[in-house]
């Protein structure tokens, strides 16, 4: 392997070069479309009026839900979502019609045209709201081990709470887009920003009525996604090809970025009741979790990603009895869908505001206690879904995390710091993440690749991953490059096709490696056996006395070598083209399925993971108890990545997840009023991260040295459980308000775990401290 | 009306409507597609160009009040394909993720170093305090402009 090459498109991306979907050139045809959304969260739509609209100049098309030639309909899993609204809407943003124009100037103005009467009725706007109701949006969901109200009984320790987790808005630097281009017969070209191109697919041909085989959907390259271009890239490429269709002409729909907030769903709300009990030495005995979801207005992945919260509450401790019970709820809101963690951070976010809970409770470290609660390696080592945590790295990641950031001394002297002084106070927090690797519906845990050689010895690798930042096709780049044994200059990725590759999963789960990685390794040993008879006649043409083995062909450093006749070898690119003559076919496609994963949702056991990936954060921060303001003074990090294939972008991965959890923990809050307008929905009120938030001192290493048996060059995924390291920042706030009170008061907190949420803690901490 | 401008050391003289933004005269006029569109408000710095010396975000620029000014934006960096140390750094330091914040950060990185060419990382980050990138947690972009900085000594 070569580790350190730059990502495949870098060059591109520092020139501008780079094409993404808002920059291709179609030609002087091409019409910009426009969605007109609803503007209440409930209504009945009374009236419309299209026709003035429609005879604007420079306007060639106003379609609404009739004008749909397939079926209205776009839920991926669940068909529980229209494409456009027919007499009712259901959330702020909903899509009601559509417009193509010339330009987005005569869109804007044809807008305006249309006049709607609406009738607004009363809408459910929060979890709460829809408990109240009973508005769930499907049965509840229950995984369950020990007997969790007996050992809670006995329990001599107890506690109890509820915990809210926050919105979250992806904020992906392009906004969602697509160019749909109408082709032959019923033929649709479509170019969209999508981490799901099959899928993207699958909807375009349901919505324009005709099959499969008519749509093609290729992705280059997305401005970043996060989750948010699993599902949600599918109704900008449905409302583009309709609009397509109907024109006759290319149309390109990019969304603004406040329409982009104001339309998609973001990270799921929870709202979790948790009761625990545990041991004087703050062992935990027995836990109880409800989570409760906000699911928005239709199904999209909110099941599937309850699901993944379900398997995480435990995050890295052994709990012999546990209940957790999953319910979403349906609401006025667009519909929330996946987003990096999907669901593991908000049920690791409850286990962890219980262990921080025990520790200050019992008056003990909290860093102690979660070393206490660890899996372990030989017993206490099962989770509540039954699968058996193998190759647990916790203790000696805890061990050496907790020397290299001193976490013992640093404790002292924040101790120290905040008995001296009154109004600034500083925080720590170590925590731990261990995240299961593999979509949680085993079935999707496939994928497929096309690899082409051409005579020159030049590779072409075609896989159904996609590429949006994470350095999915520099990883895969560098695969076929040792597979082949040849330099990664020669080989060449495509855009993500769905006329090469069909019937992918999405890229996501963290799995684009893994799975993809494995499909292309496939496709070149295919290759690659069929090659080497060949080679070995080769070498043997001359008659040698010892013949040349199929065993011993090695390829390597551009080259195919006989290993236990190092004289003989061939390089790579005549060995190919002797193939050619010799009529090998050199093109192979390749596939791969996760071994040994199932899960048995009525019983809920089973080995829903291939692995787990382990992490571990120590997070120290400075807070004015004044202003509720906090700056994070140092972060170490030690993050488990197997071996990796590409130490620039896991630590890439990992110091941008932690960053991204650190802004959901903190600043990023989603605010709507009384009637469910969503209140920022730009980035002047909706705060990412920006490079005055992260850690004065940013330390972060990867763990060397411990192989994943059984992927990829025994390579461990990265996309998402770096995301959660961000608790150690999230708990050190905690720690640093509690410090106020001397660590004698539970102090309010949730996520986010804003200015206001500070101030509030505080002051609730200080009036209880004068009673 | 009329404009005259300089970009990327290439004059143009171009008709253009009075509410023209530079942005969309740069990407839909002369066809420079490196510069992005990331929020259209001027937060986010995807659009960010030199201009006169200066960093804009080109979203909140009439393009009129571009007339007579000389911009460089990202496709003009390069010299005849070798990159600019500030380029060749983003590429080296794993500074580039999805790549669209990527054209505003090294404009950025760049007039810093114009003017400031030993920053301290303070003045690193104060350089791209309007860029917003939402993949790295930036910790590979102040490297990669702080090793910028130090091989141009």
């Amino acid at each position: 392997m070569t580790p350190k090459i730059p990502h495949e498109s870098a060059r591109k991306h520092v020139t501008g070069e780079a094409v993404y979907v808002d920059d291709m050139l179609v030609n002087n045809q091409l019409l910009i479309g426009k969605v007109v959304y609803s503007p209440h969260a409930h209504a009945k739509i009374k009236s419309f009026h299209l026709d003035v609209a429609r005879n604007l100049p420079g306007v060639y098309a106003v379609i609404r839900y009739q004008d749909i030639p397939g079926e209205n309909q776009m839920g991926p899993v669940v068909h529980d979502e229209l494409c456009l609204a027919k007499d009712e809407v259901n959330c702020i943003g909903q899509a009601v019609f559509l417009i193509a124009a010339e330009s987005e100037e005569i869109c804007r103005e044809a807008e305006k045209l249309i006049k709607i009467e609406y009738k607004p009725s009363e809408a459910i706007l929060s979890i709460e709201q829809a408990i109240a109701k009973n508005n769930l949006m499907g049965p509840e969901r229950k995984i369950e081990t020990g007997d969790v109200d007996k050992a809670l009984k006995k329990c001599k320790h107890k506690i109890s709470g509820s915990l809210t987790t926050g919105a979250q808005e992806h904020w992906y630097l392009e906004t969602q887009a697509a160019v749909c281009i109408p082709g032959e017969d019923n033929e649709m070209k479509v170019y969209s920003s999508t981490q799901h191109p099959s899928e993207t697919q699958a909807i375009v041909a349901g919505v324009l009525g005709i099959n499969r085989n008519d749509v093609v959907v290729e992705m280059r390259r997305m401005g970043g996604a996060f989750g948010g271009k699993e599902t949600q890239a599918n109704h900008v490429a449905a409302w583009s090809a309709l609009l397509a269709k109907a024109t006759g002409q290319p149309v390109k729909i990019r969304l603004f970025r406040d329409d982009d907030q104001i339309m998609t769903g973001k990270r799921h709300p929870y709202l979790i009741n948790y009761k625990a009990g545990f041991d004087n030495k703050g062992k935990l005995i027995a836990v109880e979790f409800e989570l409760n979801a906000n699911g928005g207005m239709a199904t999209d992945l909110s099941f599937a990603i309850l699901e993944r919260a379900m398997f995480h509450v435990d995050n890295a401790y052994y709990i012999p009895n546990l209940r957790v019970i999953g319910r979403v709820w349906k609401t006025n809101q667009p519909s929330n869908t996946a987003f990096r963690g999907f669901g593991g951070p908000q049920g690791m976010a409850a286990i962890e505001t219980i262990v921080d809970r025990i520790a200050r409770q019992l008056k003990m470290d909290a860093a102690e206690i979660r070393r206490r609660n660890f899996y372990g390696i030989n017993d206490r080592n099962l989770t509540h879904y039954d699968q058996k945590v193998e190759n647990n790295h916790l203790k000696m990641m805890f061990d050496r995390i907790l020397h290299s950031s001193e976490y013992l001394k640093r404790r002292q002297d924040i101790n120290e710091f905040n008995s001296k002084n009154e109004f600034k106070k500083k925080g720590m927090s170590l925590t731990p993440v261990k995240f299961g690797i593999s979509f949680t519906t085993s079935f999707l845990n496939q994928a497929g690749a096309l690899v082409n050689i051409y005579q020159d010895g030049t590779v072409l690798v075609n896989h159904g991953g996609t590429e949006m930042g994470q350095g999915l096709h520099t990883k895969i780049q560098q695969i076929a490059a040792a597979e082949l044994g040849i330099s990664f200059e020669k080989i060449k990725l495509t855009a993500t096709d769905t006329s090469k590759v069909p019937n992918t999963s999405a890229t996501a789960a963290s799995s684009g490696t893994d799975l993809n990685g494995m499909a292309v390794k496939n496709a070149i040993d295919k290759l690659k056996s069929r090659m080497i008879p060949f080679i070995v006649d080769h070498f043997n043409e001359k008659g040698e006395i010892i013949k040349s083995q199929i065993r011993a062909i090695h390829f390597i450093n551009d080259c195919i070598i006989d290993s236990e006749n190092p004289a003989r070898k061939i390089d790579f690119a005549k060995a190919v083209n002797m193939c050619y003559i010799k009529q090998v076919p050199l093109s192979a496609t390749g596939f791969y399925r996760t071994p040994d994963i199932y899960f048995n949702r009525e019983k809920g056991k089973g080995k829903p993971f291939h692995y787990y990936v382990f992490g571990m954060a120590v997070s120290e921060v400075l807070l004015d108890t004044l202003t509720g303001y906090h700056k994070i003074l140092r972060t170490d990090i030690l993050h488990d990545v197997g071996d990796s294939l590409n130490p620039a972008i896991d630590m890439g991965q990992v110091q941008g997840g932690y960053i991204q959890g650190v802004g959901w923990c903190t600043t990023e809050e989603c605010k709507w009023d009384e009637k469910g307008n969503l209140l920022n929905h730009s980035p002047d009120t909706y705060k990412i991260p920006s490079i005055q938030d992260i850690p004065e001192d940013f330390r972060c290493s990867l763990l060397e040295d411990v192989p994943n048996p059984s992927t990829i060059r025994k390579s461990k995924a990265v996309g998402e459980p770096p995301f959660m390291l961000a608790f150690s920042a999230w708990l050190a706030v905690k720690d640093a308000i509690s410090a106020v009170a001397d660590h004698q008061i539970e102090p309010e907190f949730s996520i986010p775990a804003t200015n206001e949420v500070i101030l509030l803690s505080l002051e609730k901490l200080r009036s209880i401290k004068k009673q | 009306m009329k404009i005259n401008l300089t970009v990327n050391h290439k004059n143009y003289s171009l008709q253009i409507n009075s509410d023209l933004l530079l942005v969309d005269l740069l990407r839909d006029h002369i066809g420079l597609t490196g510069t992005k569109k990331g929020c259209e408000i001027g937060e986010c710095g995807a659009c960010t160009v030199i201009m006169n010396g200066k960093t804009v975000n080109s979203c909140l620029v009439l393009a009129v009040q571009a007339d007579g000014a000389e911009i460089t934006t990202i496709e003009g960096v390069a010299n005849n394909g070798d990159l600019h140390p500030v380029q060749q750094a983003f590429l080296e330091h794993d500074a580039v993720h999805c790549g669209f914040c990527t054209p505003g950060m090294v404009l950025s990185a760049i007039n810093l170093l114009n003017h400031n060419p030993n920053p301290t990382e303070f003045e690193i980050r104060e350089a791209i305090a309007g860029n917003l990138c939402r993949c790295t947690g930036y910790q590979q972009i102040v490297e990669a402009i702080q090793s910028a900085a130090d091989k141009s000594k």
